[in-house]
């Protein structure tokens, strides 16, 4: 077990990200390998080991700064930062963890609506059918965000070479997978 | 006739239909019947996790517990996102016994996490690789840069599969295959994954720079093994092209098409026609090897790292 200098106070705001994922966000040391490694560590407001910083000062205004960034959206849970970090820490399952109390407090970044969007509508075609329904996705998706004219002149030639299924595959236990959604939906912890 | 589960996943069903044909072809090849999972559903890849930690966990606990019910032992997962989303699940219940009774009562299922899941890599590791070289008739004789990406390889606390940096499974067997595997840099570099959509100018980016690095290495091809890879690769070519400012035409091959091409397959059994960015692979005189002389091992020279 990790010495205890290492473990936040239960109370504290790193405390409790620590009780919902196990990850000991003092073991950082900010060598900074996990911004060096991030695909897109470029385009975050806060590239990883500045977030895993301002996990660890414990103020609420760093925590407020994070639920709104657009960093934990950018985030593509490519596992590069864990792989390369000399103490082993999971920053993916920390972004997970704050990109759902982002949703849950309403304080997405607006300019990670798009993202957000593909999430909900992939999800959604899983809750319809129980499984991803590629081209009910998209229509779904340009719904929510208004972007008609994307990709456009892809569908056809994709249509040709038979890559979009014009029919949705139902399963048998589709209103399994949506008891699945709704217990989940209905447990307040949702981490 | 060997049976094996089988976990197709959605986008095989959709836009990586050709996965499924080569492997399908592939496996038959070898006198092996893919079954697939009972009624299985969707593995809610990263829009489940980055969403609901309990639903990311359930969906796919759902389906190796149909699995189980079946009585299936090892499923392949050609998918690598969904291979790691199986693998990090069965991994995380296994660790965590009480979470692991809640999300059976959350898919009202009993799961006891007995199946193995196995990776399009270590299905052919399993099942086809002793047999492969005395069935080639036409060696894959191209320079060919084997991506793994993301999946496939991290965690590797979990998944512990090959090296984390410089993998070298896909390389043995496109070697085995007859082909060059080229050494070069973006082996595991991420393509954008999941942002193909809704930020195509990252995924032009990220995998703008693999394709680049591909094309200075002279690659005649790169091979995947991975349904999101190979359409952020070839799918996103013209936002690819855009970004480099210059025409990389260069094809992406699912290792199931590079290998059955080699085991004498067509290209239309094995989807190769579906592909947006054309494959016209030049012919090549099949050299005359006396089969005494042929590689039987590929001996691995480079330190292992991580």
């Amino acid at each position: 077990m990790s010495a205890s200098h290492e473990i936040s106070h239960p109370l504290s705001l790193s405390g409790e990200m620590q009780m919902d994922t196990g990850v000991i966000i003092n073991k950082c040391y900010q060598c900074g390998k996990c911004s060096a490694g991030c695909p897109v560590a470029e385009e975050m407001d806060y590239p990883p080991s500045l977030v895993m910083r301002m996990l660890q000062t414990d103020d609420p205004k760093n925590y407020e700064k994070l639920l709104r960034s657009m960093s934990i959206w950018l985030c593509v849970s490519c596992e590069m930062c864990l792989t390369r970090c000399p103490m082993e820490i999971d920053i993916p399952a920390l972004m997970d963890n704050m990109r759902q109390k982002s949703i849950r407090a309403k304080k997405t970044n607006p300019q990670a609506k798009k993202i957000i969007s593909f999430h909900k509508s992939f999800l959604d075609s899983i809750n319809y059918t129980g499984r991803l329904y590629e081209m009910g996705l998209i229509v779904d998706y340009k719904m929510r965000t208004g972007a008609m004219a994307q990709d456009v002149t892809i569908a056809p030639k994709m249509f040709i070479k038979g890559k979009l299924n014009p029919v949705p595959e139902i399963i048998k236990g589709r209103k399994k997978i949506a008891a699945i959604f709704n217990k989940v939906q209905n447990n307040k912890e949702g981490k | 006739m060997i049976k094996v589960g089988f976990y197709p996943g959605c986008s095989m069903k959709g836009g990586a239909q050709e996965y499924q044909e080569s492997v399908t072809a592939l496996a038959k090849v070898f006198d092996i019947e893919l079954v697939e999972v009972p009624d299985w559903n969707c593995c809610g890849a990263t829009a489940a996790h980055n969403l609901n930690k309990e639903l990311s966990l359930s969906l796919p606990a759902r389906i190796m517990a149909l699995a189980e019910k079946e009585g299936i032992t090892d499923i392949v997962v050609p998918c690598a996102a969904c291979y790691n989303r199986l693998s990090v699940t069965k991994h995380e219940l296994a660790e965590d016994p009480s979470l692991s009774s809640k999300v059976a009562s959350i898919i009202d299922l009993k799961y006891e996490g007995t199946t193995q899941i196995l990776n399009i890599i270590q299905f052919i590791d399993k099942y086809i690789t002793d047999r492969l070289e005395e069935k080639v008739v036409k060696p894959f004789d191209y320079k060919s840069a084997c991506y793994y990406g993301c999946l496939l390889v991290r965690p590797h606390s979990i998944l512990k599969f090959d090296r984390v940096e410089d993998p070298q499974s896909m390389d043995v067997l496109v070697k085995k295959a007859g082909g060059n595997a080229i050494d070069w840099a973006f082996k595991t570099e991420c393509c954008g994954a999941g942002l193909s959509v809704s930020r195509t100018d990252s995924v032009a980016r990220l995998s703008g720079n693999i394709m680049k690095d591909a094309a200075d290495r002279a690659a005649e091809v790169v091979v995947v093994a991975c349904p999101m890879c190979h359409s952020n690769l070839d799918m996103r070519r013209p936002e690819i092209n855009k970004f480099l400012n210059e025409k990389i035409d260069i094809p992406v091959l699912y290792i199931s098409q590079v290998l059955g091409l080699a085991v004498g397959l067509d290209a239309k059994t094995l989807g190769l026609n579906r592909h947006m960015t054309e494959v016209n692979l030049p012919e090549r005189p099949i050299k005359e090897v006396p089969v005494a002389e042929v590689p039987q091992k590929v001996v691995n020279t480079q330190k292992m790292e991580a």
